[in-house]
């Protein structure tokens, strides 16, 4: 069994690619059942947002399932074939999988680092996987720790800062614009999570007059109560754009909302007052024609990002800490996962049950001292045989859904009624190689294994 | 003493103007405070050179250019230094000092005494004294709109820079354009009224269409259209930037115009 992701992003495909990729939150339950009905994939997860569609899945076989996941993906879109596909995608497998996954909950890998929406788009993405039972119990290990290293990274770096300062940074560019901000009126267009995060930083830096749209109108009442403004209907705001100075647009639509025209509009009712405009969407909603118009300034996340970049220095360092976090945090998933092998965990039951029954001979013998040799003999081998005898349907259970769905949940069970414990075991553990890597091996580990039972068996005297 | 003084005031403005060229282009803020303190330094001296000169004379004799252009220049650093202590806008020294040197340069080339244009009164003190004023009012707009237009191609053309972080907010610049122009304008409105009556006392008529007075009438047509453009029609920002700019090469061409007339080519 191995973990690995399939997958696009904004840093490997532009928006057209990534927008015909997009699974629509109503066909999600479909597209999981449909990713999971794929010979080999035992589980799986969607992660769909703007800037990335990816599949994560736990596949029989490394190189299959990448092909059939890509598959799956190039499916969604009758009008793009695989191998369109193939030069957006990256793939990626054990280690490197759960690392990416961290890397991006954390938002390292995200358009602007740390900014806070990933985590909840992969929480949505989890529940809906929970819903349609399409994870098992790796994913869901996994995902979950994926979830905890982004809450770890957030408090225990300062990445986070990294979204707040493209915030700041159109609030400083709106501060070269307008020397006193509080007589000015912000225009929130959508409801994105960056551009509600830039619009609270006008506020705090003294804009009073809040003006918002979007598209549902109890939305926009919602925001509106929030930020102590007023909401504007959403086929108007572009008549209403006059009436700010700054416009912060940040919505899902893929096609151009602001037109040149319109700002060029905006202005002339203004009589020449500048007008500031942030366009944080992706695709972007205001048409960069909008550059031309005298008096009209405006600033698309790439912009923000380039100022954000010169006043950096410090926080990359905060990067590498979140990275190196990451990698730490592969590690103990790692230890997990070889855990849920087979091979060791027979390895570990049997040293287990094999301390409890000499330390128990060792405590009844050392009572018994008068019994003869064979005596001795007798009682060791009663030991024995009880023990074997309770453990050995585990053993055969363990060995025979090796290769099952539920392989790993047996796995984890024994390892909990048994309580072995940490995965710590010495012979797997000096091998630093991936799961994939040690999946192979285990099958030659689990005839070792049983050649040790058999020799401990043909040990055992029958009575 | 005077001339003396008048060297110290050209040697500390120059001083200044390296010193706030300088800040303008250095991400330091170190020569924030040591630019404007020559400059200070430059003005206490210009001050006493032009009260010793007014002291020192005990004719009548009326203002020439060099007077006019030396006040003019004691005139754009008093405001400087008015705008610098409330407004501490050190970048505005960067563009205002380097303009009174250069006025100050000129007035030094000029012999201190000008050969009279025609007989004079006492009027053409005032005169002069209320053109200049208006047109320092002029050149602090013209000043901001060259500012504003700097940081408006900075951030449309998205360089954020050393020049970048020093210059002001735009609509602090286009409001110092405004408020410049609606000083500047009464002041030379009145400037041209005293100037058509002393014309009337020498010449005998308000007005004879010579040069100086054609372009004086044309620059008040122009800031008076600009003026009203702003308030009725919306000249702001870029535009007004750009119409105050203009305005203010027509006002220097009046003035070397005149100069040129009055003493013939500078050799």
């Amino acid at each position: 069994m191995h973990i690995v992701v399939v997958g696009l992003s904004h840093k490997t495909a532009p928006v057209e690619i990534r927008e015909k990729l997009a699974i629509p939150e109503s066909r999600m339950g479909e597209a999981l059942t449909r990713l999971c009905s794929y010979q080999g994939v035992r589980e799986g997860i969607l992660l769909s947002t703007c800037n990335r569609v990816e599949v994560y899945a736990v596949v029989d076989e490394i190189e299959s399932g990448y092909g059939r996941i890509q598959e799956f993906m190039a499916d969604a879109h009758l009008s793009l074939s695989s191998e369109q596909l193939t030069p957006h995608l990256y793939w990626h497998q054990g280690d490197r999988a759960i690392g990416h996954l961290f890397r991006v909950a954390a938002s390292l890998d995200s358009m602007i680092v740390g900014e806070s929406q990933i985590l909840g788009q992969i929480k949505e993405a989890f529940e809906v996987a929970l819903t349609h039972k399409a994870t098992g119990i790796i994913l869901n290990k996994v995902v979950k720790k994926a979830i905890s290293v982004a809450k770890r990274v957030r408090t225990e770096t300062k990445i986070a800062e990294m979204a707040v300062s493209v915030s700041y940074a159109a609030v400083e560019l709106a501060k070269k614009i307008f020397s006193d901000l509080s007589e000015k009126t912000v225009l929130l267009v959508g409801a994105g999570e960056m551009a509600k995060l830039a619009a609270r930083h006008f506020i705090a830096n003294g804009v009073r007059h809040v003006r918002v749209t979007t598209r549902s109108p109890q939305h926009a009442l919602e925001l509106a109560n929030r930020f102590g403004g007023t909401a504007v209907a959403f086929e108007q705001f572009r008549e209403d754009m006059a009436s700010a100075d700054i416009v912060l647009v940040s919505t899902g639509a893929a096609h151009y909302l602001v037109s040149e025209d319109d700002v060029q509009r905006s202005v002339k009712q203004r009589m020449n007052r500048p007008m500031f405009l942030i366009d944080i969407s992706v695709p972007r909603n205001i048409d960069p024609a909008v550059r031309h118009v005298d008096n009209a300034f405006l600033f698309d996340i790439d912009d923000l990002k380039a100022r954000v970049e010169q006043n950096r220095g410090g926080r990359l360092q905060e990067a590498e800490k979140a990275e190196q976090m990451v990698v730490d945090e592969v590690g103990i998933v790692r230890q997990w996962l070889q855990s849920l092998e087979v091979t060791p965990t027979i390895v570990a039951l049997r040293t287990r049950v094999d301390d409890i029954k000499r330390a128990e001979l060792d405590k009844t013998l050392g009572r018994l001292a008068n019994l003869s040799v064979p005596e001795r003999e007798l009682v060791e081998a009663m030991a024995s045989s009880i023990v074997n005898k309770l453990i050995h349907n585990t053993m055969v259970t363990l060995k025979a859904e090796v290769n099952s769905s539920e392989g790993a949940a047996f796995v984890e069970a024994a390892r909990r009624f048994f309580s072995l414990g940490d995965p710590a075991v010495s012979n797997v553990n000096g091998n630093a190689s991936s799961v994939s890597d040690t999946c192979h091996s285990s099958q030659e580990g689990i005839r070792d294994v049983e050649e040790v039972t058999q020799r401990t068996g043909s040990k055992m005297p029958d009575h | 003493m005077a001339a003396m003084f008048f060297v110290v005031t050209m040697v500390m403005y120059f001083a200044a103007t390296v010193s706030f060229l300088a800040y303008l282009l250095w991400p330091s803020e170190a020569l924030s405070k040591i630019s404007p303190s020559m400059t200070a330094i430059g003005f206490a001296s210009h001050t006493v050179a032009l009260v010793a000169r007014m002291i020192g004379t005990t004719d009548v004799s009326p203002p020439g250019f060099h007077e006019a252009l030396s006040f003019f220049s004691w005139m754009l650093i008093l405001v400087f230094l008015a705008v610098e202590i409330r407004h501490r806008l050190h970048v505005l020294g960067s563009f205002i000092v380097p303009l009174a040197l250069v006025s100050l340069v000129s007035a030094a080339a000029l012999p201190e005494t000008a050969p009279t244009l025609t007989p004079m009164f006492r009027t053409l003190w005032l005169h002069v004294t209320l053109s200049m004023l208006g047109t320092v009012g002029f050149a602090i707009a013209f000043v901001a709109g060259v500012m504003y237009l700097i940081q408006d191609g900075l951030l449309k053309s998205k360089r954020f820079n050393v020049l970048y972080s020093k210059l002001p907010a735009l609509d602090f610049l286009d409001h110092l354009n405004q408020q410049s122009i609606v000083t500047g304008f009464p002041l030379l409105t009145l400037g041209i009224i005293t100037g058509a009556l002393s014309a009337e006392f020498s010449r005998g008529s308000y007005l004879n269409w010579n040069p100086e007075q054609t372009w004086a009438l044309v620059t008040w047509v122009f800031y008076f259209a600009v003026l009203m453009g702003r308030l009725t029609v919306g000249w702001r920002a870029k535009r007004a930037a750009y119409l105050t700019i203009i305005g203010f090469a027509g006002v220097i061409l009046t003035l070397i115009g005149v100069v040129l007339k009055s003493h013939g080519p500078v050799s």
